[in-house]
């Protein structure tokens, strides 16, 4: 992904608050408000389908979402296969498909964007 | 002081209801105690050991029981009240049609109703036999009945699955039942006392240990118990030919899917508002929570009052709550009523 690395710093063991990108967070909050709500319960992940066949986790594709670790979720979110299971578990009624759908769109766009400036 | 002794009807003979009641009665007020069962004791007389102490619900019971034999106090069992009214000065209680009473004032302690567990089809509750719940877990032990599966083994693991029909919007119970967690661990020791060789998992989002010693039972419970903790919410349970289960969860602090077999599954059913406050809010008695329990008038200063001047209210029928936090609320209500009449004068 090295068309992606002005997205992130220099990766670290220690979580950076100051240096979180939360422009992807933002606009997928702007859509997806039920998104905030999210208590990593991991009942997505259990039972999502490509969970269960790759080493996909749902449940860190919010987490890495909300850290602003761009790069890393460009590639996870590729292996997602929009059955729809993980949104049919979650106690919190979150459209987890749609945040998933809104970060594959966002990242196209910042992609996009990239090239054009 | 009183010319003629005031009148209070209490709505529910479980624990709440017949600490008001005899508190009030103490206090020289007659009382009308009104039970839909054919015993008081409410939810008690189905369990079998209390938090924190071990100790056997029929303590508690009996002694209710014995200070309910005052001569101010009338108990009427078998008896659900489904309809109260304002009438001028009185409050009408109705059952059906074969009962009408009127009263001064009302306390109203009609207590929780169980999470019906078959509503989260994917636990298999009702549908596979090795899937019980806390309610049931109770029953059994109490009775004395050994801990065996359907086919009559000895577990050789069991799984406790927290927040059933509670924080779960699905469920349509976004709150906590509160004393769930702490339930959960007193069944995990118990059964261990009963099956030594048994693993026992409890699977859980939080572990919400409010109380003072909660904390200690959690300790005992890993320490002498060997009960271990997943965090994680069951995603769903499958049957397997030989009637064990596969359950299905994120073991989220490691970050993997995670899948068990177990031999028994304790669904920790959640406490929901009483059927019958639907009843008691229809022609605007009294206001119901967000929630759906009975509305507090102030959420600080008036705990024990309703939206209705006059109608009363005490223990689970306001929130959950423990057996202590019950007894407390009710000699709290207590208090309330007396200051109302005393102000009345
Ligand atoms: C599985 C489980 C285990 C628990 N274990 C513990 C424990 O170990 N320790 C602890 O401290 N707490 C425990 N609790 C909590 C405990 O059960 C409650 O604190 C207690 O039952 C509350 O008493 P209550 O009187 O408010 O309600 P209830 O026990 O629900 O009593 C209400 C009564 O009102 C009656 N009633 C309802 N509507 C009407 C009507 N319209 N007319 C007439 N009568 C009516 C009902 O029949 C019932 O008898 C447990 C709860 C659960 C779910
Ligand atoms: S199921 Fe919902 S609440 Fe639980 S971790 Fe997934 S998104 Fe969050
Ligand atoms: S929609 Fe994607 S994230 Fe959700 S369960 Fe299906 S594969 Fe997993
Ligand atoms: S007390 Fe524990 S098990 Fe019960 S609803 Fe709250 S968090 Fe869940």
């Amino acid at each position: 992904m090295k068309d992606l690395d002005f997205l992130t710093s220099t990766p670290s063991r220690q979580i950076d608050y100051e240096k979180f990108d939360t422009r992807l967070l933002d606009s997928v909050l702007e859509n997806e408000t039920s998104f905030l709500t999210c208590m990593s319960c991991g009942g997505c992940t259990a039972t999502c389908s490509a969970g269960n066949l790759t080493n996909f986790n749902v449940r860190k594709i919010g987490l890495m979402l909300r850290r602003g670790e761009i790069d890393q979720l460009s590639v996870e979110i590729e292996k997602c296969m929009f059955c729809g299971k993980c949104t049919l578990v979650c106690p919190r009624d979150i459209n987890i498909r749609n945040v998933v759908l809104l970060i594959k769109k966002g990242i196209a766009l910042l992609k996009t964007e990239n090239i054009l400036s | 002081m009183m010319n003629k002794p005031r009148h209070i009807a209490v709505i529910g003979g479980g624990i709440a209801g017949m600490e008001t009641a005899s508190r009030l009665a103490q206090a020289g007020y007659k009382i009308t105690l009104i039970e839909k069962e054919r015993i008081t004791g409410g939810h008690l007389t189905q369990w079998s050991h209390l938090f924190p102490d071990s100790s056997d619900p029929a303590i508690v019971v009996s002694r209710l029981s014995s200070a309910l034999s005052h001569q101010n106090i009338k108990v009427i069992t078998s008896t659900e009240i489904t309809d109260i009214s304002k009438n001028g000065q009185y409050f009408n209680l109705k059952s059906g049609s074969e009962m009408s009473l009127n009263a001064d004032a009302i306390v109203v302690t009609s207590g929780f109703h169980l999470f019906d567990a078959s509503r989260k089809e994917e636990y298999g509750y009702g549908l596979f036999d090795n899937v019980l719940t806390s309610a049931d877990l109770e029953l059994m032990m109490k009775n004395e009945k050994p801990i065996r599966t359907a086919s009559g083994k000895k577990p050789r693991r069991i799984a406790i699955i927290h927040c059933v029909g509670s924080r779960d919007a699905k469920a349509g119970n976004t709150y906590c039942s509160k004393v769930c967690c702490i339930t959960g661990i007193k069944q995990a020791i118990e059964l261990n006392k009963r099956l030594p060789e048994c693993e026992i998992f409890c699977f859980y989002m939080d572990l919400r240990l409010y109380g003072s010693s909660f904390d200690g039972l959690y300790l005992t419970a890993q320490q002498k118990h060997k009960v271990q903790f997943i965090r994680g919410r069951l995603s769903e349970a499958a049957e397997k030919p030989d009637k064990s289960l596969q359950i299905k969860a994120e073991d989220t602090l490691s970050g993997r899917p995670l899948r068990m077999d177990v031999d028994m599954i304790i669904l920790l059913v959640g406490m929901e508002p009483g059927i019958s406050h639907n009843n008691f809010s229809r022609n605007g008695s009294v206001q119901l929570d967000e929630n759906g329990f009975l509305k507090c008038k102030d959420v600080h200063a008036a705990r024990n009052l309703t939206t209705q001047t006059g109608i009363f209210m005490a223990g689970t029928c306001i929130c959950p709550m423990s057996v202590s936090e019950t007894l407390e609320n009710a000699r709290s209500a207590a208090l309330e009523v007396i200051n109302y009449f005393e102000r009345k004068m």
